[in-house]
């Protein structure tokens, strides 16, 4: 059913449809929304057999999936940001353990300096601890990514964490098509546990191991992210049967054919980077956009097959490894090892900023004419930066960096254009 | 149930003689339908009173849940000594997730058995002092103050013995531990104001909090049995002492915590929605040297020279406890 929604609503139906059996709640801007309506659909009886829990943290949050889910039941929760990092030990311990529990993150920049509008920094953060981890383009593949990563989830026993930009997409009302209790159904079987404390048949789950296995168990958890490399797009083709539209899958090329000069993206950027991509087709130049869903597992072979056709590659990305440049780009850099290809890292959007299609422009423009730096800052102000820097060389006590620069800037809201 | 009382003065020993009662009140262990949850071959150190203490805990509780019970295991001692790869000695269902996580795991436990209609099956979880006083400290008092369907046990030996006894804020005032030397002026931990978990988790109004040591086993499992009679949040917190790092002679174990018991210093008790309903009187109340002396971590209070008003001040803490549970029969001895 098409209806007009903010993104946490549709999300929180979603969820909803896959008939989750124990949520728990924390608040953390900007995924707040979406256990807020949750929670009034298991109040008001209209979630029923579902458990939803209030709980002191994220880190709570995310031991009380694990604990609801090695009890065989199907659990969900969503975080953000900080929330994110203040549950990580629990989310390595809920993919060590094998437990298929779905989490949205809306994300968010880490701070300090505490900042609540959206980048990738939390996702990337924890790209390494074992969680599937599927990025979101707009509200309508939000919804749709939930449902395939409670069935991808289960049938791995691994918990898959829905990436969507916070306020982007989580504030963001636009048209969705609410797929049917029946579709879902007919899409998500129950939830048959791998493992589940019964005293029918009782096993210990989280058991010390040593050196003489710990390897084996953590290549287990490789070769299960290998396969879901097969399952992704095996069920965004059963999604598309069910459901009708195309929704999923590893990656999503965008006029890539003949494409000289290739971007790749994750998440809601993607639509501004196609506009942008659109335009240049339009003025002659040969422009593609890859967007990448599956970011863990990373889906190496896709894209260098899409990739390899190219000359040169921006990866554009909303997050930074501090000390080295992109997260993004050492993936994509690795799929595409031994090509000849002009390679460009782009960091942009860092803490909310919008990436606009004129900076877009002028960027591919630089890009085309091989005129970028391979680590570029878009619309970095250098000012800024430059005023913090010879401030520090000055005086010792120069102050807190982010004080200083606010004072620089001005009034905050002259610089939004 | 009446219960049979039976006072072994004679042997000198609280033991309550089996083979005197009625059948159906002599204790757990001593049947032989006995469940062994926790089956031998671990490995915990001789003497250990953590897993004399979780045998009897648990045992109980599977004897009250007709064997229905799953538990949670937080990180510490109790979970590395009986889980080593490939073994276990657990034989209910148990999961270990991590150190700080185990009352908030045991929360998701019980939402997902009651979502599932298992009403029949109970949850159970436990660590040691620093999993439950310190790390654990937040998701235990988020499951105390929702009022979870999980009983805590708590396995005291007040300090954190898995990584080589450095204190915990469960750790007594003057102990030695390996983060708190017997070096300089003031050896050994220091004189805070101390974390009384039992009182904290009375004041969240919970329906039963109960403590007890492993020198009185048939009153620790009748206490655990009480508390499986109840549905909400339940926290039993049980003095286990640990030979290796209290410094005490393995067949000592029971002994010692007597003496914790006798000397006042470790209140015996139990409370029903915030309220102590009971205490377990002092038979004959001994000063605290009786117990700090057979203690290496105490060593540094008795020699070179005995430091007299160190052992004042936690006699005073003994005293404390004495009055305010009126822990000797008809007040002051």
């Amino acid at each position: 059913m098409l209806k007009q929604t903010e993104g946490s609503r549709a999300v929180a139906e979603a969820v909803a449809l896959c008939r989750p059996e124990v949520i728990c709640a924390y608040p953390i801007s900007p995924q707040t929304h979406i256990v807020e309506g949750l929670g009034e659909m298991v109040k008001s009886g209209a979630l029923s057999r579902c458990e939803f829990i209030n709980v002191e943290s994220e880190f709570a949050a995310m031991s009380v999936a694990i604990g609801a889910s090695a009890a065989g039941a199907r659990a969900y929760t969503a975080t953000a940001s900080q929330g994110l990092l203040f549950m990580a030990e629990a989310v390595y311990n809920a993919s060590g353990l094998g437990l298929p529990i779905v989490m949205t993150v809306a994300n968010r920049a880490i701070g300090a300096p505490i900042n609540i509008w959206n980048d990738h920094s939390d996702s990337m953060s924890q790209r390494d601890c074992g969680w599937i981890q599927l990025f979101a383009e707009t509200n309508q593949e939000a919804l749709d990514l939930h449902i395939q990563a409670f069935r991808l989830g289960e049938e791995l026993s691994l918990p898959v964490m829905v990436c969507m930009d916070g306020f982007i997409l989580t504030h963001a009302y636009e048209r969705v098509d609410m797929p049917t209790q029946q579709q879902v159904d007919a899409y998500l079987p129950p939830y048959e546990p791998r493992q589940v404390l019964d005293p029918d048949a009782p096993v210990s789950i989280g058991a010390m191991v040593g050196p003489e296995a710990f390897m084996e168990v953590r290549y287990l958890a490789h070769a299960k992210q290998m396969q879901a490399l097969e399952l992704i797009p095996q069920h965004a083709a059963e999604f598309r049967s069910i459901f009708g539209r195309d929704s999923g899958g590893l990656v999503r090329p965008y006029r890539c054919e003949d494409a000289e000069t290739i971007v790749v993206a994750l998440g809601s950027v993607l639509g501004t980077v196609k506009d942008t991509v659109d335009e240049l087709r339009d003025s002659g130049e040969r422009v593609g956009v890859l967007g990448i869903t599956s970011f863990r597992p990373f889906p190496l072979a896709a894209v260098r097959e899409a990739l390899e056709g190219a000359q040169r590659v921006v990866v554009l990305e909303k997050s930074l490894a501090v000390g080295i440049g992109g997260i993004v780009s050492t993936n994509v850099r690795m799929a595409l090892s031994g090509l000849h290809l002009h390679g460009y890292t782009v960091v942009a959007g860092l803490g909310g900023r919008a990436i606009t299609r004129a900076s877009l422009h002028r960027m591919l423009r630089d890009a085309i004419a091989d005129r970028l730096e391979p680590l570029t800052f878009l619309d970095l102000d250098w000012k800024l930066v430059n005023n913090v820097l010879a401030r520090e060389k000055q005086q010792r006590r120069s102050g807190p960096i982010a004080e200083g620069m606010l004072r620089d800037v001005g009034v905050v809201a002259s610089r939004v254009s | 149930m009446s219960t049979q009382a039976i006072k072994f003065y004679q042997t000198g020993t609280f033991t309550v003689g089996n083979r005197l009662l009625d059948p159906a009140q002599r204790s757990v262990q001593a049947t032989v339908a006995r469940t062994n949850s926790i089956n031998s071959g671990h490995r915990a150190c001789q003497g250990c009173g953590e897993a004399l203490g979780a045998r009897y805990a648990i045992d109980a509780a599977m004897a009250a849940t007709n064997n229905r019970l799953i538990a949670a295991n937080a990180t510490g001692c109790l979970e590395v000594f009986s889980t080593p790869y490939p073994e276990t000695s657990w034989q209910i269902p148990w999961i270990h997730s991590l150190f700080g996580n185990t009352a908030a795991v045991a929360t998701g436990m019980a939402a997902a058995l009651k979502v599932k209609g298992r009403g029949d099956v109970r949850v159970v979880a436990q660590g040691g002092d620093g999993g439950t006083t310190d790390i654990g400290f937040g998701c235990l008092s988020g499951m105390f103050e929702r009022n979870d369907d999980v009983l805590y046990i708590c396995y005291d030996n007040q300090a954190y013995m898995n990584t080589g006894v450095q204190r915990s804020s469960a750790t007594p005032p003057a102990a030695r531990t390996a983060t708190t030397m017997s070096v300089g002026a003031h050896p050994g931990n220091v004189f805070g104001q101390g974390k009384d978990l039992p009182a904290i988790a009375m004041a969240h109004g919970i329906p039963y909090v109960a403590t007890a040591t492993v020198a009185d086993l048939r009153d620790l499992e009748a206490k655990v049995e009480k508390a499986m009679s109840i549905h909400g949040a339940r926290y039993i917190h049980i003095l286990v002492p640990c030979p290796l790092g209290w410094g005490t002679a393995s067949h000592e174990t029971i002994r010692i915590a007597r003496l914790a018991r006798e000397t006042g210093l470790f209140p015996v008790f139990e409370a029903t929605y915030g309220e102590v309903t009971g205490v377990s009187k002092i038979r004959h109340r001994l000063p605290v040297e009786d117990y700090l002396k057979p203690q290496r971590r105490f060593a540094h209070l008795f020699a070179p020279h005995p430091d007299i008003e160190t052992i004042a001040r936690i006699q005073q803490m003994a005293d404390r406890n004495i009055r305010k549970f009126g822990l000797v029969e008809g007040g002051a001895q």
